[in-house]
């Protein structure tokens, strides 16, 4: 931009830099300190940010080791964090590929096909995209319950059971691969028509490698909802070697339980591996955002 | 050739996807599911016209994806408006069969008839039982899996020929099938009825109830008559005491008519409702401030290192939000929670974040806002860059500040494009349940109402105790205020798809 700049161009600039650093202290101190709480000794020890001793204990519990204390006691972990993790990644990885794979010829024939009912089903989608579902719960719980007395690995308490659930996420997704699909030209298809193709070789052969960068977009959006998803999972799993990590982590902090040196430890344990996932991921992110709910 | 392969191929998988829906729609019908057996069928056909008739072929790309927002989405819908019609709860589960089979079961003892000194022993993998009356007749049932519910099994004479029994279990093993053997009864060659009465033994029982022709039951012991009640799903008796269990009934609209007419709901409805909005409609405020004020920095040439704060600056949000929800849980603590202890050092206060309303509503709206603003900050920085910087060059010369610049030019051009995104983010919070569930759990609770409600419940969050939490489980009145809500987010939906036509329309 050619603009002119007066003298207090600069000492803008400076005072830019000095609140935009105090606001990253201020978000980053959850962060810090969680991480100075982990290393701290004892549940319930109040320190500085720097802690004066350092105790591996939290992260020996959370990686699942019996830790023995400076006084002889024999700590055991008391929750399974790495198995809840595993259990958070196997759902929110098959449910984010089931909708995938269930959403993509979908989104295909919206965005090129003429049919009866289109125009009222595509307003349909975009209506019930916008549903929770929290709102839903007790007829999911219901119809999981019910599901679950004949087919036990699909019902409450079952990890099946929560991949169909999660599965309701598909609107979104077929919403926004379309929109992807309207900025490839039609001509594409034509052209490999032309060509000798059928319809459906064009979509496989041509079409489908094109699209295949919103497909790891929706992937990774279905995926982070998965792994972030807290009503359902918490009505559907109840046993502790059951629960994904959404549901699991919070038993650290019942009141009459409170271990917040050993939560600290099993957050960050637990959390960061998805926090770096999603932080290389971030460009992709965005651009899922801004291009599935932009389009209209 | 290949194609031929290929074509034989095919047809052969679509006969096994065929053979086995049809066997899983005979296995729902045999469960007795006739309607649901009914859909699948109905499913099943529509595929298979659809993926042989030329005629349905865009639709043949359409099925899985409407097929399955049907089945996941749809369904569950309309299955949560029919529960809402329903007294269904954790008094009134059963169905009216299930409830009256129950009663069915129930048995009594005999005053002064026989009792059994039994043994439990093993065989294979089962069990049988072997009762001894106390003239000394022996009766051994057939071998039992003692896992399943209430049955009735026919106990007899051993005959010459068995094999022998095995050894008694010991008592340890006994005590711990005894919640099975309650379950179990034994018909005896004479007719006789009898069930667990104590640790080594069983006696003689009857059915406590007896079914009339009209489908009301007799008590066999009192002759008390129990009539069912279609009206408010329990079986009653004469002076209109309700037996537990109920089962579930149609109840019309007085769910409904509850939330909004029976002050003891109605009330603390409403006040939630108004809190809700307050919580969505600040969350949204507060975010979109934060982050547009962020994005136009970030748009800013003159600074140096975006890049790298644009990076810290959308870590909250790549951070599982229920964790760093439990992480500001902890904070926040009154008494061991950081936050007090600095404001302690720093201004000698120590506000109790978790019983006190106004705290408690004001703790999650920071913890909120530190949750949403990268994405306002991400979705706002897309539409900064859009302004065409013409006009801002315009400006310069016409010696407008920052300040002008932003509240003339570029909150007036993004505020339109952004406003679909602001309506969905309401949406969202309106409903943010986990974020009420997590932190606070809808408490401090308001301490004049009759159902338990929070005064930083959501009404999402509402409808989940009354669902989940409370001991009731009134799952039909859970699923009135879930529709109430179905239909408030409709609303908001349409509003917004008729803001982004308006938009796309401009846009042309």
């Amino acid at each position: 931009m050619a603009i002119v700049l007066d003298k207090s161009h600069r000492w803008r600039v400076v005072l830019a830099h000095v609140l935009i650093i105090a606001f990253i202290c201020l978000i980053m101190f959850p962060f810090l300190m969680i991480f100075s709480i982990s290393v701290r000794p004892g549940n319930f020890a109040s320190g500085s940010l720097i802690p004066q001793t350092i105790s591996w204990e939290h992260w020996a519990l959370a990686f699942g080791f019996s830790y023995q204390g400076a006084d002889g006691v024999l700590m055991e972990p008391q929750f399974p964090v790495l198995l809840w993790l595993w259990n958070s990644v196997k759902v929110a990885l098959l449910s984010a590929l089931i909708g995938v794979v269930l959403s993509t010829t979908c989104a295909y024939a919206f965005a090129r096909m003429r049919f009866m009912f289109k125009n009222s089903m595509m307003n349909g989608l975009l209506l019930i995209q916008m549903f929770p579902s929290v709102l839903a719960l007790v007829a999911i719980y219901t119809i999981f319950d019910r599901i679950g007395g004949y087919i036990p690995w699909l019902g409450i308490e079952s990890h099946g059971g929560l991949i169909l659930a999660y599965t309701g996420g598909i609107a979104v997704h077929i919403w926004t691969i379309r929109g992807y699909f309207e900025t490839i030209p039609v001509e594409i298809e034509e052209a490999a028509k032309v060509d000798g193709a059928t319809a459906f070789q064009a979509f496989r052969y041509v079409i489908l490698p094109m699209i295949v960068p919103i497909l790891m977009v929706v992937f990774l959006l279905a995926f982070i909802s998965g792994i972030n998803e807290y009503p359902v999972a918490s009505i559907m799993l109840k046993s502790t070697n059951n629960l994904t990590l959404a549901v699991g982590v919070k038993n650290y902090l019942y009141p009459q339980k409170y271990m917040w040196g050993d939560f600290a430890a099993a957050a960050i344990l637990s959390g960061l591996p998805i926090t770096v996932v999603f932080l290389l991921a971030q460009k992709w992110m965005i651009s899922g955002l801004t291009a599935g709910s932009v389009k209209g | 050739m290949s194609r031929r392969v290929e074509k034989i191929g095919q047809q052969l998988f679509s006969a096994v996807v065929v053979l086995f829906g049809l066997y899983v729609v005979a296995k729902i019908y045999v469960a007795g599911q006739f309607m649901l057996a009914l859909a699948c069928l109905a499913i099943l056909a529509f595929g298979a016209f659809v993926y042989t008739s030329p005629r349905a072929y865009s639709y043949r790309y359409l099925f899985p994806g409407l097929m399955a927002t049907l089945v996941f989405v749809i369904f569950p819908i309309v299955y949560t408006f029919a529960i809402s019609f329903t007294n269904y709860s954790s008094r009134n589960l059963l169905t009216f069969e299930r409830a009256r089979q129950y009663f069915l079961e129930q048995t009594y003892m005999v005053e002064g008839g026989q009792s059994y000194a039994f043994t439990l022993h093993r065989d294979g993998r089962a069990f049988r039982v072997r009762l001894e009356d106390e003239q000394g007749a022996v009766f051994v049932s057939p071998p039992l899996a003692l896992y399943t519910g209430p049955i009735t099994v026919e106990a007899n004479v051993p005959a010459a020929g068995d094999p022998p029994l095995a050894e008694p279990v010991d008592t340890k093993v006994l005590v711990g099938y005894l919640p099975n053997l309650k379950l179990v009864s034994f018909q005896l060659p004479n007719g006789q009825l009898v069930s667990l009465t104590g640790l080594h033994q069983y006696g003689a029982v009857s059915k406590l109830y007896k079914a009339n022709a009209d489908g009301s039951l007799t008590n066999q012991q009192d002759k008390s008559v129990l009539t069912p009640n279609m009206k408010t799903g329990f079986f009653e008796t004469s002076s209109g005491e309700q037996m537990i269990p109920g089962f579930t009934v149609e109840v019309g609209l007085s769910q409904y008519a509850k939330i909004f007419s029976d002050v003891s709901f109605s009330q603390p409805f409403f006040r939630i409702f108004v809190w809700t909005v307050i919580f969505a409609g600040l969350t949204v405020l507060f975010t979109f401030s934060v982050g547009v004020v962020l994005a136009v920095l970030m748009e800013w040439d003159a600074l140096r290192g975006r890049a790298f704060y644009q990076t810290m600056f959308f870590i909250p949000y790549t951070v599982p939000a229920f964790i760093s929800i439990l992480i500001f849980k902890g904070l926040f603590n009154q008494n061991t929670g950081e936050i007090n202890q600095i404001l302690e050092m720093l201004v000698g206060i120590h506000p109790s974040w978790f019983s006190t309303p106004f705290l408690a509503k004001s703790m999650l709206l920071i913890v909120n806002t530190w949750l949403g603003f990268p994405y306002m900050m991400v979705i706002s920085m897309g539409m900064i860059k859009a302004i065409p910087s013409d006009l801002y060059e315009a400006a310069a010369i016409a010696g407008s500040g920052p300040l002008t610049n932003f509240f003339k030019i570029t909150l007036p051009l993004i505020i339109k494009p952004v406003m679909p995104l602001l309506i969905a983010s309401f949406a969202f919070n309106f409903n943010n349940v986990m974020l009420i569930a997590l932190l606070t759990g809808g408490r401090p609770d308001f301490l004049d109402t009759k159902v338990p409600a929070g005064t930083t419940d959501l009404l999402v969050s509402f409808t989940y105790r009354i669902a989940f939490e409370d001991s009731g489980a009134n799952f039909g009145l859970a699923a009135a205020i879930s529709t109430v809500l179905f239909l408030m987010v409709t609303v908001l939906s349409l509003i917004n798809m008729r803001l982004t036509k308006v938009n796309a329309q401009e846009a042309r």
